[in-house]
């Protein structure tokens, strides 16, 4: 009783020592932590709206990337020299600081994987295991392919079988539709926390608490949320949560799988290798416990230690000031883009974040794109690896621009500008 | 003409475009100017798809050279196209083979046959030149 009332102080305590450390939202003081953001491109001030693809890195985590590889460079978990032991605890560290971002319960559940893909394919292939012909996984029809084939090679490995929940045209999840799915079969919905084509929110902690309802686990695709809103794991209660570092201000190559901790216990090792063992024999291996029974051979050290920076920067952000800027941007766009004729913004769902993915009627997105590049406009044209939600839309692809916290207002009107003078280009 | 003349006569061309605007103007309108394939022979087969736009290739090997017709749904990417024909249609697929299609990273558009643009213009010259490839001799 004491302890818990001494863990509930600590936490108020720490929650009141961050709030104070976090200075007042201002978008010109962090644009100047992000030097990516200070170049020309074709002789133009680059506007950066491809922040869905990746986000650019603030100075804090390339400058630990170049003190990591110049003074600290060492493998980890197994050598007794200082240098070792350093990374070794940095590493670890990183891992803590991470489990308590996402209020994980204990830092075993969090596990360094190469990126939210690797961390689906991890689950797909270990939690696969413990399935069995006619189990049924439902996805919905607005994920990434990297959220639907995992999947689908898992259906054919074992016999199960995929159901897809379907969205309507404003690109919101159909949620009597969804519960139609859910039956005793259902042992997995994996569902994205937010589309990254359309900026769709999810109902995500409704999803949960249904798909528990009948037994089923849940994996939430967080790789377009935990940049733009505050990820509390354990007041979602999913089973499984991934992301990638490279989308949320860290460095490429390194992402994140939290899982349940019992969960992850009845799972079997993903790949195997040095470090995720106990005890080797020719005849018999045992395995190493959580987090490293899936964490083979030597990891991306550099990564995990700066995606732990990268927390670190997002902790001295106030996120709801920047959450609310980043909405205010998307708002400023859309309507800016509504006044074009022709022009068909896809994705209209009331609760989404700042994506704004548009087609204009007889004009290709390839075509847009590649004449915005010109202008120093970075937006992604495409499917967006989202093919049969374009199938969906009956659209080859959109143009996207997805803000961050750092985009301003005098940039879309730049994108503007430029969008208007492609436009009398082409016609 | 030669290639390697047809290469160099839209070399100059492009020479007298001052900025990426012009070039691009050019591009467009030989995108919009370029006859398009005959609705027939936009076929599965025909399609080289791209990761944003899909180009359709006809070949046909008339009197000992190769003709070739192309479309695409992205207009840039036709225009691309547009030159790419000029350069290698009613060539003998000896001289296509060996063509190294210099032109386009003089002209400054070598960013368009890079893998990362994924609009189906790498798969367009690959697919030219293996089509050339079947009448090698003949």
């Amino acid at each position: 009783m004491f302890r818990t009332i001494q863990n509930k102080l600590i936490c108020t305590f720490g929650n009141i020592m961050t709030d104070l450390i976090k200075k007042p939202f201002n978008v010109k003081e962090i644009r100047e932590q992000f030097p990516a953001l200070r170049q020309k491109i074709y002789g133009k001030n680059l506007v950066y709206f491809d922040n869905g693809a990746t986000s650019q890195k603030p100075q804090i985590v390339l400058d630990a990337i170049n003190l990591f590889y110049s003074k600290e460079n060492a493998n980890i978990h197994r050598g007794v020299h200082y240098m070792s032991q350093k990374a070794t605890t940095e590493y670890e560290a990183s891992r803590i600081r991470i489990q308590k971002y996402l209020n994980a319960k204990k830092s075993e559940e969090i596990i360094f994987t190469k990126g939210a893909t690797d961390s689906i394919n991890l689950v797909a292939s270990s939690y696969g295991e413990l399935l069995q012909a006619g189990d049924e996984i439902i996805i919905s029809a607005m994920e990434h392919h990297s959220n639907i084939v995992p999947w689908q090679m898992l259906c054919i490995r074992k016999g199960l079988v995929l159901r897809v929940a379907p969205i309507n045209k404003k690109g919101e999840l159909l949620m009597e539709e969804f519960d139609q799915l859910l039956s005793k079969k259902t042992k997995l919905v994996a569902i994205t926390h937010i589309s990254n084509t359309l900026g769709t929110i999810n109902p995500v902690k409704e999803i949960i608490q249904k798909a528990h309802a009948v037994g089923a686990k849940v994996l939430i695709d967080g790789a377009q949320s935990i940049q733009h809103i505050k990820v509390d794991v354990r007041d979602l209660d999913c089973d499984f949560f991934v992301f990638s570092s490279h989308k949320v201000f860290g460095p490429t190559g390194i992402g994140v799988l939290y899982g349940k901790e019992d969960l992850l216990d009845r799972m079997p090792p993903y790949q195997g290798g040095g470090d995720m063992i106990s005890k080797v024999t020719f005849e018999r291996t045992t395995y190493n416990e959580l987090p490293f029974k899936f964490e083979a051979g030597t990891p991306h050290i550099a990564g995990g230690i700066c995606l732990g920076t990268a927390f670190e920067f997002l902790e001295s952000l106030d996120m709801v000031a920047a959450e609310k800027h980043e909405r205010e941007l998307a708002k400023y766009a859309e309507d800016i883009l509504d006044t074009f004729e022709g022009l068909h913004i896809i994705g209209e769902a009331k609760n989404k974040t700042s994506v704004v993915s548009f087609t204009v009627d007889g004009l290709h997105p390839f075509d847009l794109g590649t004449l915005l590049d010109k202008q120093g406009i970075a937006v992604r044209t495409g499917h967006h690896c989202t093919q049969p939600l374009m199938d969906f839309f009956k659209i080859p692809g959109t143009v996207r621009a997805s803000f961050a916290f750092y985009n301003t207002k005098q940039e879309i009107d730049l994108f503007v500008e430029a969008f208007e003078k492609s436009l009398f280009m082409l016609k | 003409m030669t290639i390697e003349e047809k290469q160099q006569e839209i070399i100059e061309e492009f020479n007298v475009f001052d900025d990426w605007m012009e070039k691009y103007e050019y591009i467009i309108d030989l995108g919009k100017d370029l006859p398009i394939i005959n609705e027939n022979y936009k076929t599965e087969d025909r399609l080289i798809e791209g990761c944003q736009s899909r180009v359709w290739l006809h070949s046909e090997y008339k009197e000992s050279v190769m003709e070739y017709t192309a479309d695409s749904d992205a207009i840039i990417t036709k225009g691309i196209i547009g030159l790419l024909i000029q350069v290698m249609n009613k060539e003998t697929p000896e001289s296509i083979l060996k063509t190294d299609l210099h032109f386009i990273k003089d002209i400054g558009l070598q960013e368009h046959l890079s893998p990362t643009r994924a609009n189906g213009l790498v798969g367009m010259v690959k697919k030219m030149k293996t089509e050339a490839l079947k009448y090698i001799n003949q």
